[in-house]
């Protein structure tokens, strides 16, 4: 009865597993496969005895402008596809430069809120958050106009700013609670011990919240990473990241499906290394208030 | 080393909150052991705080040695500070740990390592100095913590009940060992604690505070044989100071309805006078329990505590319920009737709306 519960829950398990994994195994198998085995009316799963990998899609999205078709017939690929690595500089630097930003900025007011008396803080706190309330695409007009008076439309400064802003709230409140969990004896043990403030912060208190400071850059990561909307309508051109580019393959033409899933995998990736490499972290960061004392 | 002197000191945490310390000011000797005791609340830590530099006074100046340090960050104040729940660093080894304020000397590495094992030694802590002070148990990262407050050589300790998170075994052990370590390092040591045993087995003096005032400072014995306060009187001592209220009529002291009344000693009546308000206090050793129609007054018991080497009584006499404490081989049942004896020379008087003493100090020579 036992044995017979617990298979149960494993068959459930791999069910669940499966429902979840299989687009991006679909995804991966497609990047690796000719035009002809993506576009079977048989499913191609397993690489070496449906289909022969191949790595062509790779070597398409990084270095190639052109390409021929199964079909033999030469299509002309849009421009968007030699891009490919310049999109993909913009996007590390973008994303990286607006996380910096944000996990900088909101770790130091998130301390300073939660360290100091600070007049009408329950309010400022949830105005920090209510900017968070309503999406990106309401605003989108507004910044369009905004951005193209002042010049900043087509730069990494302006998506910068924008993500770094988007992010803020989410750093603050988070930083905030993490920050009133630490007892502020550790700085007060560190003035005593004839430093400053600022060398206590930075000596004591910093590395105690780096696992919290890891937890907020992934999530901000991801955010300012997978970010479509105001991407693609800001900035289309020179400063132009990933997610434009994706849908841009769609759009043009017949649908290079194994270029597309070639440079969906390339685009995840770094996103699953770096949480993979904070994942321990990350776990201490999101459950710290549950652990300590 | 250092005297340490509060004049008129006041902390307001904002309007329409009473005064956290009101009015404080004291002077603690060099190489003294200052206890600050009372209640939570009473304004000991807030106290505590403002000598270390957490907290910035309202009014009044904090002197340390001959410097005024009002305006002298924390770390420029020479002074340890050891906290209730130790804030050793977590990510710093032990050894990193007690090192951390040489450090912030810039120390050479040789004159901070010799240090450390120093004081390591003397705690003996040396065993656990890689070790990751999180993982220690309760009474090593006590002694971490005196170790780095140890460390610089200050100019005084504060303690902000260091002791209250060990288990009761080991509190004892450490109070001896606190008390040892001051004596022979001689620093002075401003020590706070809500524990009236502490504060009587360890001290020098004792300060009591209530509310943000101080009651009275005076060493441990005087403390409890010369409380100057009412409130001083039924915070030190265990059981508490028996306290009765009532007024003056003559020469007597009558509490109710008049059935419960004590005749003062000549000596003790030129201090009061007659339809005054006051409150009668006599703590539990001076009340003496014997057999019924014996001398004083007639009472019945309550209550029996059998302690092993004393036996506490709860006695109800003349509507009014009083704790006395008594040889062990005396031996009554509840409900017994008994003869109550309340020793004149003991007895303690405090005016009936400020709480103060009424006796001075010495006035039972001539009872």
């Amino acid at each position: 009865m036992r044995i017979a519960k617990q298979a149960g829950f494993y068959v459930l398990l791999g069910l669940v597993l499966i429902f979840f994994t299989f687009p991006l195994y679909w995804i991966v198998a497609s990047s690796f496969k000719e035009r002809a085995d993506v576009i079977s009316s048989v499913p191609k799963l397993v690489p070496f005895v449906d289909f022969t990998p191949t790595t062509n899609n790779y070597r398409d999205i990084f270095f190639r402008a052109e390409t021929t078709t199964g079909e033999g017939s030469t299509v002309s690929a849009s421009a968007d596809v030699s891009g490919f690595r310049d999109r993909l500089v913009n996007s590390v630097i973008i994303t990286g430069a607006s996380t910096l930003l944000a996990v900088f900025f909101g770790t130091l007011t998130a301390y300073a809120v939660s360290r100091f008396t600070i007049p009408l803080e329950s309010d400022l706190m949830f105005f920090v958050l209510s900017t968070r309330m309503l999406p990106p695409i309401v605003v989108l007009i507004p910044v369009f106009v905004l951005f193209n008076d002042l010049g900043l439309r087509d730069s990494y400064f302006g998506l910068i700013l924008l993500y770094t802003s988007f992010n803020l709230p989410f750093v603050v409140w988070i930083m905030k609670g993490f920050f009133d969990e630490i007892p502020r004896e550790y700085e007060e043990a560190a003035m005593m011990d004839g430093y400053s403030r600022f060398q206590a912060i930075y000596k004591i208190v910093i590395p105690e919240a780096i696992p919290a400071m890891a937890a907020t850059a992934v999530f901000s990561i991801i955010v300012s990473w997978n970010e479509f909307v105001l991407a693609n309508f800001l900035n289309r051109d020179a400063a132009s990241t990933v997610p434009p580019y994706l849908n841009s393959i769609i759009g043009v033409g017949a649908v290079e499906w194994g270029r597309l899933a070639a440079a969906s995998v390339v685009f995840v990736l770094p996103v699953v290394v770096f949480t993979f490499l904070v994942r321990n972290h990350l776990l201490r960061g999101v459950t710290f208030g549950a652990v300590r004392r | 080393m250092a005297q340490i002197n509060l004049q008129n000191v006041n902390k307001s945490f904002g309007p329409g909150v009473p005064l956290a310390v009101n009015d404080l000011t004291l002077t603690i000797e060099d190489g003294e052991f200052l206890v600050l005791l009372g209640p939570s609340g009473c304004g000991k830590t807030t106290t505590l705080r403002m000598i270390a530099g957490l907290e910035r006074q309202t009014t009044g100046d904090i002197r340390i040695g001959e410097r005024v340090v009002n305006d002298l960050r924390p770390g420029d104040r020479d002074i340890a500070f050891v906290f209730q729940f130790y804030a050793l660093y977590p990510h710093l080894s032990v050894r990193d740990n007690i090192a951390f304020p040489l450090k912030a000397q810039n120390l050479p590495t040789e004159e901070v390592n010799r240090r450390v094992m120093d004081v390591a030694e003397r705690l003996r802590i040396t065993h656990i100095l890689k070790s990751n002070p999180g993982r220690l148990p309760g009474g090593e990262q006590q002694r971490v913590a005196l170790g780095r407050a140890m460390v610089r050589q200050p100019q005084a300790f504060l303690m902000d009940e260091p002791l209250t998170n060990l288990d009761a075994s080991l509190r004892a052990d450490m109070r001896v060992e606190l008390k040892h370590l001051q004596h022979t390092l001689g620093t002075t040591m401003v020590y706070v604690t809500h524990d009236q045993i502490e504060a009587m087995s360890m001290s020098h003096r004792i300060a009591v505070m209530d509310r943000g005032v101080l009651q009275q400072v005076d060493t441990p014995l005087n403390i409890y044989r010369h409380p100057q306060t009412l409130f001083v009187a039924t915070f030190i001592g265990s059981p508490p100071m028996n306290i009765v209220h009532g007024r003056m009529v003559g020469a007597r002291f009558v509490a109710g309805d008049g059935q419960f009344w004590v005749e003062l000693p000549p000596a003790a009546r030129q201090y009061t006078q007659h339809d005054k308000r006051v409150s009668f206090g006599i703590r539990a050793e001076d009340i003496t329990v014997g057999a019924p129609g014996g001398a004083g007054m007639a009472g019945n018991v309550v209550v029996r505590e059998p302690l092993g080497d004393e036996t506490v009584y709860v006695v109800s006499v003349a509507g009014k319920t009083l704790t006395a404490k008594t040889p062990p081989r005396i031996r009554f049942n509840p409900g017994e009737n008994v003869s109550v004896k309340l020793d004149p020379a003991a007895i303690h008087l405090f005016d009936g709306d400020s709480g103060r003493a009424l006796l001075p100090e010495g006035w039972s020579k001539h009872v």
